[in-house]
């Protein structure tokens, strides 16, 4: 009774499968699982601007659905089955800690096609990709430099990640390289998302005497809290200028829709294949916002110029010379970081003061 | 004009019958929510209710509602039995947590080794830790006269750092390109709390979650402590002229329900979620209090209370999926249905009578 139990799910799997291919002229069923809300500005939100361009470009050859809110772990796994169930053929699972669980599901179903944001597990119908953020770090550290008068910068800083960590060093680097004498004050809020979490840390960033302060969290509430303060501030994934319109130099802006719509794209002609991609400035996967009216000539020149060489391909965040905080060499001079090495930095480069907690 | 009688005891009809009241009028206002998203709300309600269990797809999502119902009732279960003696511990997520970060500390120590003992270790380990959570609050009121609300809430903060700092530091997979989170237990055989029988959702949590309903049940009905339990919760005075000792029923309530949460986290960790991660804690301690009063602090009212709780989300996400509503109308949806059973309450407490207006 149990085995055939057993069988009968299988079966029951198989037809819903192949019932699904036999309808193959139907609409493209594109599922989209999100870690956070839609309306969380931040994160999700772009993820699901994404989901929109593909419903925009494709029209009534797809039909998209998504689930917010789910936990990482066995819920995800469910919905994402769920997905499949009802007959998705591509699914993106926009948050690391989906990662297991998209492995999971992937074997279940391997038919279907997915693709996980920000993680390194690939399978044959499971792609992944992420964004070169830190290029974007790069461009404000460098105005941050720039804007800075009592040469303090506040960083506001979610969970000691690769991710995160990379973002630090690249926007030190780039804002030590015009401004020595600068200094990063860096406040670990250990979540990715809370507003008043995040206000807090803003505020304590300003007690010490920042006047320009960066956050890789979600939310728009250090851009508000600078903006009532008079200091400087960035938006972050998405443009968040209205929430802070003196405040805000420019932004860091997640752009997932170009490469929705080639994923998306590709399912249909049949081309998908398993690929890790990573992309930057130069694929428009990260987009600078428009730069503030606050920002004198030189230094919106100057940014610029750096947007256009890493569009070139002729400038790259982590070029040496650059030692490790401990004094060792990291890259001799003229030597790019290897993408390995960015993958799983653990380490802050030299000068940053502070330690990265354990 | 309705005037509201007391009654001299708790309607036993009322009780019985409010609770399918509430989901009635759950499923109205429900209705009327999701017509004025611009829904269908039959088709909601059908897709929530209906569908998991009858529909299409149910022989997953029959599995599944038992994998999500299983950690809500074996936390329920405990927290009920304190919550009929009138202590009332809120801190069932923190010891959720503390059960999973033990239990899984024992399999991380043993990796690699394959071994027939590693996982009754984990189960102890996951008792024992959420136990010993439990046991804070308890030997503070005990001994210092401390809120056990306050203290088991608090200590719910304290467990969630201590999970952030696990999953990025002591136990934080070596293999894992520096990200956060453990190895996953699923892919450790001795480790892993995989699902009995493929397909049916069932891992050991489940099997320990309908077994704390059996047991619970014969322990308040026929169980000398049992009885005590109810007595000091009904009549505190009462209790102690009859010999019931009130530190004593804090120790082992609050110990008692801070291991079933602690194991409800363990075989979690090493089953479903698979993982210590930052965001592990899904918030099964808190919703397990909504469960334990739709049950009625019953033990066989818990059973049908988390399956109905499980209902609604693993039903939840297939409505927000497949008609597009967002998240925030399901939570709405979940809170009607514990408002309306409170506000139902009403009528198995009082009687509602029809009386004439007077002139005076």
């Amino acid at each position: 009774m149990k085995s055939l139990k057993s069988i009968a799910v299988g079966v029951a799997l198989a037809l819903g499968l192949g019932g699904v291919a036999a309808h193959a002229a139907e609409k493209l069923k594109v599922g989209f699982i999100y870690v956070g809300p839609v309306g969380d500005l931040g994160w999700t939100h772009q993820h699901d601007q994404g989901r929109k361009a593909v419903e925009k470009a494709f029209g009534d050859k797809v039909e998209t659905t998504y689930v917010e809110s789910v936990p990482e772990g066995a819920d995800a796994e469910r919905v994402m089955t769920q997905m499949a169930l009802s007959g998705a053929k591509l699914i993106f699972a926009t948050s690391f800690g989906y990662m297991d669980a998209v492995q999971n599901v992937a074997k279940k179903f391997p038919n279907v096609k997915f693709e996980h944001a920000t993680g390194y597990k690939t399978a044959p119908n499971v792609s992944t990709y992420s964004a070169r953020f830190y290029e974007g770090r790069m461009v404000i550290g460098h105005i941050a430099g720039k804007m800075t008068k009592t040469n303090k910068i506040g960083y506001i800083a979610s969970y000691p990640i690769p991710e995160v960590i990379r973002g630090i060093n690249a926007a030190y680097l780039a804002a030590k390289a015009v401004n020595p004498n600068v200094q990063f004050k860096i406040v670990w809020v250990f979540t990715w998302f809370d507003p008043a979490k995040e206000a807090d840390a803003a505020n304590a960033l300003i007690e010490q005497g920042v006047d320009v302060i960066m956050q890789h969290t979600d939310s728009p509430a250090a851009l508000t809290i600078a903006e009532k303060k008079g200091i400087y501030a960035f938006g972050q994934a998405s443009d968040m200028k209205k929430f802070g319109p003196n405040a805000r130099l420019t932004s860091i802006i997640d752009n997932w829709a170009p490469y929705y719509i080639q994923e998306v794209k590709a399912v249909m002609d049949g081309t998908w294949k398993s690929h890790a991609t990573w992309d930057g400035i130069k694929q428009g996967m990260v987009k600078i916002g428009d730069f503030s009216d606050k920002m004198p000539a030189d230094v919106k020149a100057s940014a610029q110029k750096i947007i256009d060489g890493l569009k070139a391909g002729t400038l790259h965040p982590f070029t040496g010379p650059i030692n490790k905080q401990d004094g060792s060499v990291w890259l001799k001079p003229g030597e790019v970081a290897d993408d390995a090495t960015l993958a799983g930095m653990n380490f802050y480069v030299e000068g940053i003061e502070g330690q990265i907690p354990k | 004009m309705f005037r509201l009688e007391a009654r001299p005891q708790p309607s036993r009809f009322w009780i019985a019958v409010t609770p399918i009241l509430a989901v009635i009028a759950t499923m109205i206002a429900g209705g009327l929510m999701f017509a004025v998203l611009g829904k269908d709300p039959l088709a909601s309600i059908r897709m929530i209710f209906w569908d998991p269990l009858m529909g299409e797809y149910a022989f997953y999502y029959r599995g599944q509602l038992l994998t999500k119902a299983g950690p809500l009732i074996l936390i329920a279960i405990g927290l009920s039995i304190g919550f009929r003696a009138g202590i009332w511990n809120i801190g069932a997520e923190g010891q959720y947590i503390i059960g999973a970060i033990c239990g899984a500390g024992v399999a991380l120590a043993a990796y690699p080794v394959q071994a027939w003992y590693i996982f009754p270790l984990m189960v102890l380990a996951g008792g024992l830790g959420g136990w010993a959570w439990g046991m804070i609050p308890a030997i503070l009121r005990n001994r210092f006269g401390t809120n056990e609300i306050l203290v088991s809430l608090m200590l719910v903060y304290v467990a969630q750092h201590l999970l952030s700092s696990m999953a990025l530091g002591l136990m934080r997979n070596p293999e894992g390109m520096g990200f956060p989170g453990s190895r996953n237990l699923q892919q450790y055989p001795s480790a892993a709390n995989p699902e009995l029988i493929a397909g049916t959702g069932i891992h050991w949590g489940v099997v320990a979650a309908f077994l704390s309903v059996i047991v619970a049940y014969v322990f308040m009905s026929r169980h000398m402590t049992g009885f005590q339990i109810r007595l000091m919760g009904e009549s505190p005075r009462a209790a102690t002229f009859a010999g019931v000792i009130p530190k004593r029923v804090v120790t082992f309530t609050l110990g008692l329900s801070g291991a079933l949460a602690g194991l409800a986290g363990l075989f979690e960790v090493s089953g479903p979620a698979g993982q210590i991660t930052i965001d592990f804690a899904s918030g099964y301690g808190f919703t397990a209090i909504i469960v334990a009063f739709l049950g009625r602090l019953h033990p066989i009212g818990i059973m049908l209370g988390g399956l109905l709780m499980a209902l609604t989300y693993v039903g939840g996400n297939l409505v927000q999926q497949q008609a597009g509503l967002p998240a925030a109308a399901i939570q709405a949806f979940q809170g009607m249905l514990l408002f309306f059973l409170l506000a139902f309450d009403l009528l198995s407490a009082y009687r509602v009578r029809l009386v004439k207006r007077e002139h005076r």
